[in-house]
């Protein structure tokens, strides 16, 4: 019985995999592997956006929502490689470990897998975005605009993304403010508009006048409307949810990257890559920005950008102390990657202490 | 004319059938649904329902949904046959899985034949004590034990949050909310080779084969009946009542936190903020489908893991929501409660001729 099982399940898969390579002499088929709804007008939402310009370059796409990370990821990811698709971009931390085991039983499969920092396997890329980047302009923007000088951050997880953002953010607002806090709220979600709206609330009762968010709904953006003060929108354009709030969103732009990689795999030259892009090339996005602003300050904020897109100016550019007074990066250098990658303490200026 | 009647007895034949009336009925909807979206109705079911499980390898990925639904279903059906509404199961699987998962961190790269009973003993001891929370505070306190699991669900939930965040995060996983991967002493065999089907499911089958015989072959399955028909009936025949609550919370969770161990040391092999998608709550749909009886249980833990698959299956082909799985699940429960109403009622047609 046993070996008749195996037996089977080699042949299965042995006609799957000429079965694959015949779908790739024809044509490339994408499927994308989301953790929450396309309609979340945030992470999702713009992962299914970058899927469409997919679509629109010519080539066939699938995906799958709402893929909690506990077992089930791994069925979807298996399915998924075995029905003909040539690349699968998994777009969610969680789940690193099940597209790494998947992708050893599908050597013939690309996976691209965003914000890990696993490639065990030939066939897996990383990619990520310099988000920082984006929150350097806010941080510029918040400390121009707040008249408490207290700036209120509802971030998602202590991990080392989330640390640099409010570190990046901290440092650009304190350069155009000396005098601004920054004060944490920890939801400990990326998805949750009730708790993230608690979030805001009570730091608005703290006296933030400026919420910035490392999470991912609408919620905080509207509650800031409902209040009376300002707000960033995260990776949508979320203008059009508080119109009055929102000044300015940091959009998650992966169209140009997903079609760049599809393109790879239908010419054979796709190979494995840890990528990390910003506003230079395209991966962040700055939208609109808001005519509640100075004039002086918009045009501040545009040359900040040009400036972040050449390299002229880097987020992380000393000297920057940590809480205690530390020397973090000496004056004239920056941060490097590796660093970056790390970061786990937070700049001076930033209240509070990291959970453990 | 037709009318409506009061049966002098729950009808027996009903009991069974109505369970079968809710899936059709469910399916029927079903393709409506699919019907006014736009798609092929009979194509759409056909994915939903035939394709995810046409393979070998679909079919044991039934069987690993089904596992921990069968398995937490049947601890449910202890209490809720005996009257107690244990709501948090998805609670007790949590803190299983938390106390497993913890003696399995502890036996970090360590290998031996002794450490995988310890992890799975860990899991259904934390499962038990979980449960007995709420039990505990029934007999005593006379709290109401519906609210007091479902609360302990989200505490639980947070325990684990804090602990995947915090203390026993991965040292070299840049504090991602995931702890280390469990050493392959700590993880359960597979059966098949490149199948993920794990030796959890003869936990499931075990906790059929002895809820079967408790709940017919023995005097204190009988007192739960009693207990479940009345309660002062159960009184007055003498039971003690307080400890049999105790007791079925404890089976349950020990059934819940089995469950858990299952998820994180088969299929998983870590500790992170997701260990189960809803199997708690899932399992109290299979174990009314399933009538509270082990054998209907098996199927009905089939027919709740296939709503799973199929969800995934239907959107990757056919681009249908994935949430129309939880549309499923959600119309089982709602035909099944509503046809309970031929239970005690039938309807009679008399002839309007005078």
């Amino acid at each position: 019985m046993h070996k008749f099982f195996i037996r089977s399940f080699v042949s299965s898969l042995v006609l799957l995999f000429t079965f694959t390579v015949a779908a790739i002499a024809k044509d490339v088929k994408a499927a994308f592997v989301y953790i929450g709804p396309t309609g979340d007008h945030g992470w999702t939402y713009q992962h299914d956006v970058g899927r469409k310009a997919v679509e629109a370059a010519g080539f066939k796409t699938t995906y799958v929502e709402g893929v909690p990370e506990s077992a089930d990821a791994e069925r979807v990811l298996r399915q998924l490689a075995n029905s003909g698709h040539d690349v699968i971009f998994t777009t969610s931390f969680g789940y690193m470990n099940p597209t790494n085991k998947v992708a050893k039983e599908f050597p013939n499969v690309k996976f691209e897998h965003a914000t890990g920092y696993k490639r065990e396997h030939p066939n897996v890329s990383t990619y990520a975005a310099r988000f920082y980047e984006g929150r350097t302009i806010l941080g510029t923007i918040a400390g121009t605009m707040t008249k408490s000088n207290v700036i209120g951050y509802v971030a998602s997880f202590p991990i080392p993304e989330v640390i640099r953002g409010i570190n990046s953010f901290t440092l650009a607002a304190q350069k155009v403010n000396p005098n601004i806090k920054t004060k944490i709220v920890w939801a400990f979600t990326w998805y949750d508009p009730g708790k993230e709206a608690e979030a805001a609330k009570a730091l608005i009762d703290q006296g933030a006048d400026v919420i910035a968010q490392h999470t991912d709904s609408t919620a905080i953006v509207q509650i800031a409307e409902k209040a009376g003060v300002y707000a960033f929108g995260q990776a949508s354009d979320m203008d059009k949810f508080a119109p009055k709030a929102v000044l300015t969103s940091v959009e998650n732009n992966w169209g140009p990257y997903y079609v760049d990689r599809v393109k790879a795999v239908a010419n054979g030259t796709w190979s494995q890559k840890d990528t990390w892009h910003g506003i230079g090339d395209g991966m962040v996005v700055i939208s609109d920005l808001d005519s509640q602003m100075p004039a002086d300050l918009r045009s501040k904020v545009k040359k900040l950008q040009a400036d972040l897109a050449s390299g002229k100016v880097h987020s992380f550019t000393g000297p920057i102390y940590d809480q205690k007074g530390n020397l973090m990066v000496a004056e004239g250098k920056t941060a490097d990657d590796g660093m970056l990658a790390g970061m786990m303490t937070y700049v001076k200026g930033v209240e509070g202490d990291i959970p453990k | 004319m037709i009318k409506i009647v009061k049966r002098d007895q729950p009808s027996r034949a009903i009991f069974f059938l109505t369970p079968i009336l809710a899936i059709f009925l469910t399916l029927v909807a079903g393709g409506l649904i699919f019907y006014i979206l736009g798609f092929k109705p009979f194509e759409a079911l056909k994915f939903f329902f035939i394709v995810p499980i046409a393979d070998k390898y679909g079919f044991s990925e039934l069987l690993l949904k089904a596992t921990p639904l069968c398995l937490i279903a049947i601890g449910l059906s202890f209490c809720f046959k005996s009257n107690n509404w244990n709501i948090g199961a998805e609670g007790q699987l949590t803190f299983g899985a938390i106390v497993s998962g913890g003696v399995a961190l502890l036996f970090y790269e360590q290998e031996g034949f002794y450490i995988l009973p310890i992890v799975i003993l860990a899991g259904a001891i934390g499962g038990m004590l979980y449960a007995s929370i709420p039990a505990i505070l029934k007999t005593y306190f006379n709290t109401n034990e519906i609210l007091v699991s479902l609360m302990l669900v989200y505490v639980s939930k947070l325990i684990l949050d804090y602990l995947v965040v915090g203390p026993w995060s991965n040292p070299e996983g840049f504090n991602f909310p995931e702890t280390r991967q469990f050493s392959d002493s700590a993880r359960l065999p597979l059966l098949f080779e490149g199948l993920r089907i794990h030796a959890g499911i003869f936990l499931a089958l075990a906790a059929v084969v002895i809820s079967w015989f408790v709940f017919y072959k023995t005097y204190l399955g009988f007192q739960m009946k009693v207990s479940g028909f009345s309660l002062k009936t159960a009184k007055y025949a003498g039971y003690k009542g307080k400890k049999m609550i105790i007791l079925v919370f404890l089976i349950s969770g020990a059934c819940a936190g089995l469950a858990g161990v299952g998820e994180i040391t088969g299929p998983i092999g870590q500790l992170h903020r997701e260990v189960s998608p809803d199997y708690g709550f899932t399992a109290i749909i299979v174990a009314f489908l399933g009538r509270l009886h082990p054998v209907g249980i098996i199927f009905a833990s089939l027919v709740v893991a296939i709503t799973y698959l199929g969800a995934e299956t239907a959107q990757i082909f056919m681009q249908i929501p994935k949430y129309t799985g939880q549309v499923f699940q959600g119309m089982i429960l709602f035909f099944l409660l509503a046809s309970d109403y031929l239970l005690f009622f039938k309807f009679k047609f008399i002839s309007s001729k005078k």
